[in-house]
């Protein structure tokens, strides 16, 4: 697969701060890349690099092979869905629509047909005479997302598309950007600070930390492979542990992970348990529990339980036998 | 509750009895005045009641102000230039305070502060005083045509002083804070992210600035239009002052009429008249605006 945005090197300082360090990224053709990471650690930044609205300290920008350094907004190959819509308060739905289209000098028939069809797509024919101050927030987000793939760019921006939406919205709306990808083969690159959001539609995932990213790969790779412990712990539970107090010793150093679904829980030991402890807690979440057992040697585990195993459950206090298999343990880097 | 109810009463009337005292009252004086005769009486002007055994038996509307008002060439004149000058001026201040305010609202907002108070400093001198200080600078012997001669850039004087220029250049000079400060006030509000997804969405700036910010700055420039065109158009100060005797300005008519003729009753006509070619615009204005989504 050839990259359709390659990032080379880019930094971005503000001040004394570092937004964007040293990233390399490769963003391949028709992928739905997710830049995930914690509050304040550079996404936005990095987007605003790629479309053009912040110039690189140092590093390289290519879109489409080109270098597009340099170059400004409007003259980029990419659009950008801002986080709060930034649509034209004084211009209708349709407006705002063809607002992107005439500046390619697009006008007469050829612009209604498009603007028509951007409004189609994402199901507001009906609305195009309103004014943004007249939809909902739900409604305000498609015109956005409209505006910008009525420009048919080669990629397209999202900065937290869903972050403000209801969330039975934003499972509908997950939906219908992924449909939307299918459809169109445009390359995605969604901004989003909600792991499960990412993991739900992500082909590959970018996770970012103060600047820099820590591991870009499919999500599946990233939960069963973390490249060290702090992207471990941003996907999903898991239990994280020094090597030289965790039970079964596999490494004599760092850290080992193991996922909490992994662990097998019972009331009473077996040939193959690994270590005893107490129930302290036990945390319900409908289709499972989350227990933490305290082991003898004062180790606190997080056992994932499904609530349909049978047995009834656990409760505080209960004596219990865990066990899981060698291949679970993950060695990681801090 | 009672009490906050009668609180926001209070609060409510405040405004209408500041324009029932000092305008509505006033006004209903002029135009009493503007219907009666001039005299040579104390007060100048015939009554405009009838009387008889102590009580009023009818009104003496006396129409021929407006008459002549209407008839006299001199006077349609007057109105016609003052509403040219004080457009063109308007205009002129549009032109220079919409690029000021712009640069304000986009400077580091601590500094925004120092600049606003900078437009609004000439107001900490007396308005007379700044008009009288530009006479001195355009005078034949003031300080800009002395500069100019010495540097040997001219070799006679420039008529600067009682021309139309002067005029102009004193009315854009006074009223350009009333233009900066609507204006700026609109800008400053303006959300960037408007003109970065104009510039995503493939707009050159001189495009995003005509399509987004010329628009949602159009109320800016409705107020500050009007804050300069109204005063302006019945300024007498400047055309005095500045003017010359050559520069017909409706303020000048109607001071002339009022201390040199003596004649209220045609001075209030001129008034009444003014203040109907000023504000019919403005409401229609307004009603535009309510009309508008
Ligand atoms: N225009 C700016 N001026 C100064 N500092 C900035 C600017 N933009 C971003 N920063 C800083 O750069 C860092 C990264 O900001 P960025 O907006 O990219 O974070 P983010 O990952 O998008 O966070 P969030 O999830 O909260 O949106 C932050 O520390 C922020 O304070
Ligand atoms: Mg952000």
């Amino acid at each position: 697969m050839t990259s359709v945005i390659r990032i080379a090197a880019v930094s971005k300082r503000f001040g004394p701060s570092t937004a964007v360090d040293d990233v390399t990224l490769d963003i391949r053709e028709n992928e739905f890349l997710a830049l995930l990471g914690a509050s304040g650690c550079g996404k936005t930044t990095l987007l605003r690099l790629i479309a053009g609205l912040e110039q690189p300290d140092s590093g390289a920008i290519f879109i489409g092979g080109d270098n597009m350094t340099g170059t400004p907004p409007y003259a980029r190959p990419v659009n950008m869905m801002f986080q709060s819509y930034a649509l034209f308060p004084h211009m209708t739905v349709a407006d705002n629509v063809a607002f992107g289209l005439k500046q390619d000098g697009i006008s007469g028939a050829a612009l209604t047909a498009r603007v028509k069809e951007a409004l189609e797509g994402v199901e507001l024919e009906t609305l195009g005479t309103r004014k943004p101050d007249q939809l909902s927030g739900g409604q305000r987000q498609r015109v956005a997302l409209a505006r910008c793939l009525a420009k048919r760019p080669k990629v397209l921006l999202l900065d937290e598309p869903m972050a403000a939406l209801d969330k039975h919205l934003r499972e509908r709306t997950q939906l219908e950007l992924m449909a939307l990808r299918a459809r169109l083969g445009i390359t995605f690159v969604v901004v989003t600070h909600d792991q499960s959001e990412a993991m739900a539609m992500a082909d590959r995932v970018a996770v970012m930390e103060e600047g820099r990213i820590l591991q870009v790969a499919p999500p599946r790779e990233l939960y069963e492979r973390p490249a060290n412990a702090r992207v471990a712990r941003f996907f999903g539970d898991i239990n994280l542990w020094d090597a030289a107090a965790a039970p079964r010793r596999p490494h004599p150093a760092g850290i080992v992970a193991i996922r909490p679904e992994r662990i097998h829980m019972s009331r009473t030991p077996g040939s193959d348990t690994v270590c005893e402890g107490t129930v302290a807690d036990v945390a319900y979440l409908g289709t499972a529990s989350t227990c933490f057992v305290t082991t003898t040697t004062g180790l606190t585990v997080r056992v994932l339980v499904r609530s349909d195993e049978g047995a009834p459950p656990f409760t505080p206090g209960e004596r219990v036998y865990l066990t899981w298999p060698a291949s679970a343990m993950m060695a990681l880097d801090p | 509750m009672i009490g906050t109810a009668w609180h926001r009463r209070i609060v409510l009337a405040l405004p209408w009895l500041w324009t029932g005292l000092f305008f509505l009252l006033p006004f209903a004086f002029v135009l009493k005045i503007s219907f009666s005769e001039a005299a040579l009486s104390v007060p100048p002007y015939s009554d405009f009641f009838a009387y008889a055994g102590g009580a009023i038996v009818g009104l003496k509307a006396n129409l021929a102000n407006y008459q002549l008002l209407l008839s006299d060439a001199l006077y349609v004149k007057a109105y016609l230039s003052s509403v040219k000058i004080g457009a063109i001026a308007t205009f002129i201040t549009l032109l220079l305070g919409y690029p000021m305010a712009y640069a304000i609202a986009r400077a580091a907002p601590q500094r925004r502060n120092v600049f606003l108070v900078l437009v609004m400093l000439p107001f900490w001198t007396s308005f007379l005083i700044r008009i009288y200080a530009w006479m001195g600078l355009l005078r034949p012997t003031g300080l800009i045509n002395s500069a100019l001669l010495s540097l040997g850039v001219i070799d006679e004087p420039l008529l600067l002083l009682n021309t139309p220029f002067a005029v102009y250049l004193g009315i854009v000079y006074a009223y350009l804070p009333f233009m900066v400060l609507p204006l700026y006030a609109r800008l400053e509000k303006l959300d960037p992210a408007l003109l970065e997804a104009a510039a995503d969405l493939g707009a050159k700036p001189w495009r995003a600035f005509l399509g987004v910010t010329l628009p949602l700055s159009r109320p800016g420039i409705l107020a500050g239009c009007l804050l300069v065109f109204i005063p302006a158009v019945g300024e007498f100060v400047i055309p005095e002052l500045l003017g010359g005797p050559n520069t017909l300005m409706i303020g000048k008519v109607l001071w002339s009429e009022f201390f040199s003729n003596r004649d209220w009753p045609m001075a209030s006509a001129l008034t009444v008249v003014l203040l109907v070619l000023l504000v019919a615009p403005i409401m229609l204005l307004q009603a535009r605006r309510e009309d508008a989504p």
